[in-house]
């Protein structure tokens, strides 16, 4: 085995990290706040707000991100009004582009996340909380939210593993991440295996980092699940 | 009407070439999950069979390739494809490049990813099955390879249908990426639409459209499918199963 060869196609892969970082945690922040919203449409009682986000989760969650990422990369610049219009020097760039799609999607996926969540929150205990004359905001922010936070948790890092191999898209729309910048090199070496091996380390790398620290948030907010310590 | 031509079946239309590529598309999605179902039986049995070297070389499999980024196992099997059959054809005494077709190494590169997804499906179909009912096949005396088939494979393969439904739902979404490969599916079939019509907002969402028709009506067939197999089942254990 090239070990010199290995070295030096993982000191080039690692310098696209940081692009892959960027791309992971604003759309990992964006598609989760807008995920938020759309599950707190999903669950109100407005007809309107309620088909709209069923569409919205339809529409994201049926399709591929690949078809997404392409129709706001190349379709959005189609249209004169958006070619003229304030947003221009932001959606020209392919990175907005890629988080924007990314958020998008995740968005979609994230909400049905959250709903199970708010699903498995137990009645009984919204009940408690109304008896002793909690309503709207403080009824959510103190009973719904954590309960359901902690519900969701589990397929919620299911989720942002998938949305860090997704990130992997941005290289279509010419953004060069990790993936894109490994399909050059195996373009210009055709040394697939050991370039694909160095990528394939960093991904895992990433993904065993992101599940450890969801474990350990998730341990962190079992606390009253966990038998009290013996007195000794 | 200008667009509806564009997506007629006239010679300006790209109507037909769009219903090939998605019959393209559901092609070598089945594919790649009979490809996956093969790879996902075996990994699934692997894991369960308590051997250690076995066990390890599973959850290496379904870590791996549930792990890294569908595009880069694309790029793997066609690049990495193309130059192992380029050597095996230079060895035999063939001259230049020789190319893996891209509809057998995109269906082999989806179905590898689907196969990691399918063990896990199996093997948790496997876990669910009731242990009294293994015991009770073996104490009535039933070989290794009757219980298999009267008890094992009929259990699995219900508990396995929604699973497998989510894992077809997913392997028809990373379809999508065999575009990069140049084999006209769907995806690939619209981009070439979008370009040489300069309607990319058109054909990105009509492309998104028939996905979303091949979604919805699959996990339709999907939910009638495990209605079909639950049918024998009590209605008060069908929320358990």
């Amino acid at each position: 085995m090239d070990f010199a060869f290995l070295f030096s196609s993982m000191a080039t892969l690692l310098a696209a990290v940081p692009t892959t970082l960027i791309l992971f945690s604003l759309s990992v922040l964006c598609g989760g706040l807008l995920g938020l919203l759309i599950v707190t449409m999903r669950v109100s009682g407005n007809p309107v707000l309620r088909n709209f986000a069923k569409g919205y989760i339809f529409v994201f969650r049926g399709s591929p991100l690949m078809i997404q990422m392409f129709l706001v990369f190349y379709g959005l610049g189609q249209f004169g009004f958006i070619r003229y219009s304030f947003l221009w020097p932001f959606l020209r760039e392919p990175m907005v582009c890629a988080i924007l799609s990314l958020a998008l999607c995740t968005a979609g996926y994230s909400a049905e996340i959250f709903r199970s969540g708010i699903r498995a929150v137990s009645p009984k205990e919204i009940e408690a909380g109304r008896a002793i004359g909690m309503s709207g905001f403080l009824l959510v922010r103190r009973i719904i939210a954590p309960i359901a936070f902690r519900h969701a948790l589990p397929a919620y890092s299911t989720e942002i593993v998938l949305m860090m191999k997704s990130t992997a898209l941005a290289s279509l729309v010419t953004v060069w991440e990790v993936t894109g910048v490994a399909q050059r090199l195996i373009s210009q070496t055709y040394r697939t295996m050991e370039v694909f091996l160095c990528a394939a380390v960093i991904y895992l790398v990433l993904n065993f980092i992101i599940l450890q620290a969801m474990a350990l948030l998730e341990y962190s907010l079992s606390r009253h699940r966990r038998p009290a310590p013996s007195a000794a | 009407m200008a667009t509806l031509e564009l997506l007629g079946f006239g010679s300006t239309g790209w109507g037909a070439l769009l219903l090939v590529a998605t019959l393209m598309t559901l092609a070598v999605t089945a594919t790649a999950l009979a490809i996956g179902a093969v790879f996902g039986a075996i990994v699934a049995s692997a894991k369960l069979s308590g051997n250690l070297i076995l066990v390890t070389l599973g959850n290496i499999y379904t870590t791996v390739f549930r792990g890294v980024p569908e595009l880069l196992i694309i790029y793997l099997i066609y690049f990495g494809g193309s130059s192992a059959i380029t050597s095996i054809g230079n060895w035999m005494g063939y001259e230049g490049f020789l190319g893996l077709p891209s509809f057998a190494s995109g269906a082999l590169a989806v179905g590898i990813i689907s196969g990691a997804y399918q063990a896990e499906v199996y093997r948790g179909a496997y876990l669910a099955i009731a242990k009294g009912e293994l015991e009770a096949a073996s104490a009535i005396g039933m070989s290794r390879a009757m219980r298999v088939r009267r008890i094992i494979m009929p259990q699995v393969l219900r508990f396995a249908i929604p699973g497998l439904g989510n894992v077809w739902q997913l392997s028809l979404k990373d379809s999508a990426l065999i575009s990069v490969t140049g084999l006209a599916e769907l995806m690939r079939t619209s981009q070439v639409a979008a370009g040489s019509t300069r309607q990319y907002f058109l054909f990105f969402i009509v492309g998104g459209l028939l996905y979303l028709i091949l979604t919805s009506l699959s996990d339709r067939i999907f939910n009638r499918a495990e209605r079909r197999a639950n049918r024998s089942m009590p209605a008060s254990a069908m929320g358990q199963a």
